[in-house]
């Protein structure tokens, strides 16, 4: 639908990957640890091999959680979008599909010690 | 029966206001909060400017209110002598 | 009584008509439509402007008695609260961060709502919309200078107060109110009186100005009670117009029942997304409660707004379209929002904290099928963090709505274990959403929504590019004073030394 107006109305949107300086935001998820309020927001070079992401910016970033230490992100299941997806760990952002502000979820069946009561 | 309420500052200016509310709603229901009184009543609620000048003893306009009310819920009818609240449901 | 006062020469409503409807007079040189030119394009149909009634019927003579006394009853107040030592008599400092969200987020929302209404008197055409526009331009813009007067005397002691003005344009969590307002002035008038005087002001804003108002109270800041009394009468006022103007739109055109549906049903979306850190404030940040976010709900929401949608269903209304998935977000939603302000709060102008022993015991009274199953564990495990000295600081930044521009902390309706995400490709970009309604809201006027300033992406662009201390000085923000946990804070440290002072002559 579009903008009720009174002449055409044409929006211009402000979070292009062209204002990243070379740079790209990347949502990263993980399912039911709600510790983390929201998913990650990265800020990250299209040309970073999956396997760095994962080692050098998500991991680091999910230590505060308690199943932390048991998680091997390389055997986690993925999502991408809407879609389940599997990751070519070795391949870069750019070379697995991941494109400008893509959302990915993973999920760790059986570990949820944060949400033990539930 | 949907419930109507006014709210007015718990202070010596609506003592009186109050007390003629009730006179005039019987089957209202006084709420008192801190710093608030909150008076709810099935479907409809009046408020009378004789009955708050009895209790009052002086004259009043009733768009005194304004300096007191903190907030309402109802369709609202205002002449001289009377405030109505209503939920035509 | 024996003596019966004279009776006035003409009744209210002989004076209200003499002086509201001889300012409307037909115009004989200009075009209607000309000096009126946005009244049609929202496609909603008028017939009749003299039609439209003021159930107040006050008039601006009798207006600006009533402010006036409502004025000097206030600063009566201010005045006592500064001479004697007002800021010392709250129950703790805990409860300013309250009033530092409520200063920063809150009162710019009234003075855009004075701009708001200022132009609404202008736009609509009938006599007794502009007047009473008007009067809502003028309360409004008192009500954000009395606001910020009255907080004016915390800030001479106590941290978060000083930069609200930069807040309001640059802090990430300000732009939530401000992106709700900018979308409410950028719609034509008739929407504009829906998202502000309907959905605003009649369905919610009873929650923020009464229970959290009589919270302030509970709590002994004479000052604060104050200015939200103050400001809810007027509200009673600006409600009655909200839903006057409802009724007329709904009874002039059977053409505008859709129309004014779908801006109920985006508005009060809007509106509970807004309201929903009100919640946070009353259930943590007030040391000393009057009541816990659902039950002020049930009775201002679901009692008041359920009379009301019953009310209006005469007219073919039927409940907004979020009203279910409200009532299951309520439970949650405090709980939510403090858990991300405690994680974020190296970027947040106000101290937030891990709640007490006595607070979660509170908390679990008040939320007994959610509390301890899904927001205790984290909490307890937040607690274990900071004792090992490592307190969690979330740097992960946060995925904002596009819509709502919160990040996106809730979680399904029907499932608490999972964030909700949407997302939707637009025109080759993709946009993320924190539930449903606000999905919709961009899909009806996506053209509207990809202009969205979002904070956290915009971090990363000019003028700051990711720079995290220019970023703090940018929004105002003075580290390790105005943000991070209470506990240890220096407002904390003040408000102990200062209270010991008070209570001794060392």
């Amino acid at each position: 639908m579009a903008v009720t107006s009174t002449k055409p109305y044409v929006g211009v949107p402000r979070d292009v990957v062209a204002n990243f300086h070379g740079k790209q935001i990347v949502y990263v998820n993980w399912e039911q640890h709600l510790l983390f309020a929201t998913p990650f927001m990265l800020v990250v070079e299209p040309g970073m091999r999956f396997a760095d992401l994962l080692a050098n910016v998500v991991k680091p970033l999910m230590q505060a959680d308690p199943d932390a230490g048991a998680v091997d992100l390389t055997q986690v299941e993925w999502r991408k979008g809407k879609s389940a997806w599997q990751p070519d760990f070795a391949a870069t952002l750019a070379e697995n599909g991941i494109v400008h502000k893509e959302q990915l979820h993973f999920t760790t069946p059986g570990l949820n010690t944060l949400l033990a009561a539930a | 029966m949907s419930t109507v309420f006014i709210a007015l500052q718990a202070n010596e200016d609506t003592r009186p206001i109050i007390d003629a509310i009730v006179i005039d709603n019987p089957d209202c229901t006084v709420n008192r909060q801190p710093a608030m009184v909150k008076i709810d009543a099935p479907g409809s609620l009046t408020v009378r400017r004789d009955t708050i000048e009895e209790q009052l003893g002086r004259a009043y306009d009733l768009q005194e209110l304004n300096v007191n009310l903190i907030t309402l819920s109802g369709n609202v009818e205002e002449d001289e002598d009377t405030l109505t609240l209503r939920w035509n449901s | 009584m024996d003596m019966k006062t004279a009776k006035k020469k003409l009744g209210l409503k002989e004076k209200y008509r003499l002086l509201t409807r001889d300012l409307g007079w037909e115009p004989t040189y200009q075009n209607k439509d000309e000096i009126y030119p946005y009244t049609k394009y929202e496609g909603i149909k008028i017939h009749d402007w003299d039609k439209w009634e003021d159930p107040f019927r006050l008039t601006m003579d009798s207006y600006w008695k009533y402010q006036a006394e409502k004025e000097r009853k206030f600063y009566a107040i201010i005045d006592a609260h500064a001479q004697n030592n007002g800021h010392l008599h709250i129950t703790d400092a805990r409860y300013l961060s309250a009033l530092k969200i409520f200063l920063q987020a809150i009162s710019p929302g009234e003075y855009a709502a004075g701009k708001g209404f200022a132009r609404m008197g202008r736009e609509f055409p009938g006599v007794g919309t502009q007047v009473a526009c008007q009067m809502q331009a003028i309360d409004e813009i008192r009500h954000a200078q009395t606001q910020i007067h009255a907080l004016s005397n915390y800030n001479k002691f106590y941290n978060g107060f000083h930069g609200f003005a930069d807040a309001r344009d640059r802090m990430w969590y300000c732009s939530l109110p401000r992106s709700f307002f900018d979308d409410a002035m950028s719609a034509g008038p008739f929407e504009f009186m829906i998202a502000i005087g309907f959905s605003f002001e009649y369905v919610l804003t009873n929650l923020l100005f009464v229970p959290f108002m009589s919270g302030a109270a509970y709590n002994g800041d004479m000052a604060t009670v104050t200015f939200g009394f103050s400001a809810q009468s007027d509200e009673a006022r600006h409600m009655t117009l909200g839903l006057e103007c409802i009724k007329f739109m709904l009874e002039q055109d059977p053409a505008n029942l859709p129309i004014v549906q779908n801006w109920i049903d985006k508005w009060f979306w809007r509106g509970f997304r807004l309201l929903g850190v009100v919640g946070t404030m009353m259930d943590y940040m007030l040391p000393k409660r009057v009541m816990s976010w659902r039950e002020a709900f049930e009775i201002y929401g679901i009692e008041n707004g359920g009379a009301l949608f019953k009310d209006l269903a005469r007219y073919g209304i039927r409940p907004p379209k979020g009203w279910d998935d409200a009532g299951k977000a309520l439970d949650h939603m405090s709980h939510q929002f403090m858990l991300a302000l405690y994680q974020y709060n190296f970027g947040t102008t106000f101290h937030s904290w891990i709640p007490s022993e006595d607070d979660m015991a509170w908390l679990s009274k008040k939320y007994p099928t959610t509390f301890d199953k899904y927001y205790r564990p984290r909490w307890e495990h937040l607690k274990k963090l900071k004792e090992a000295g490592t307190p969690f600081h979330n740097m992960g930044l946060a995925k904002l709505c596009q819509t709502c521009q919160i990040p996106t902390v809730f979680t399904e309706p029907d499932d608490p274990t999972r964030l909700t995400q949407r997302e939707v490709d637009y025109q080759g970009e993709k946009y993320h959403f924190c539930s449903e309604g606000c999905q919709h809201i961009f899909e009806n006027e996506p053209e509207k929504y990809v202009e969205a300033w979002l904070p956290m992406p915009q971090l990363f662009q000019e003028p700051i590019n990711g720079d995290l201390a220019a970023w703090m000085e940018w929004v105002s923000l003075v580290p390790g004073k105005d943000n991070g946990d209470f506990d240890g804070s220096e407002d904390q440290k003040n408000f102990d030394a200062w209270r010991d002072l008070a209570k001794s002559n060392q």
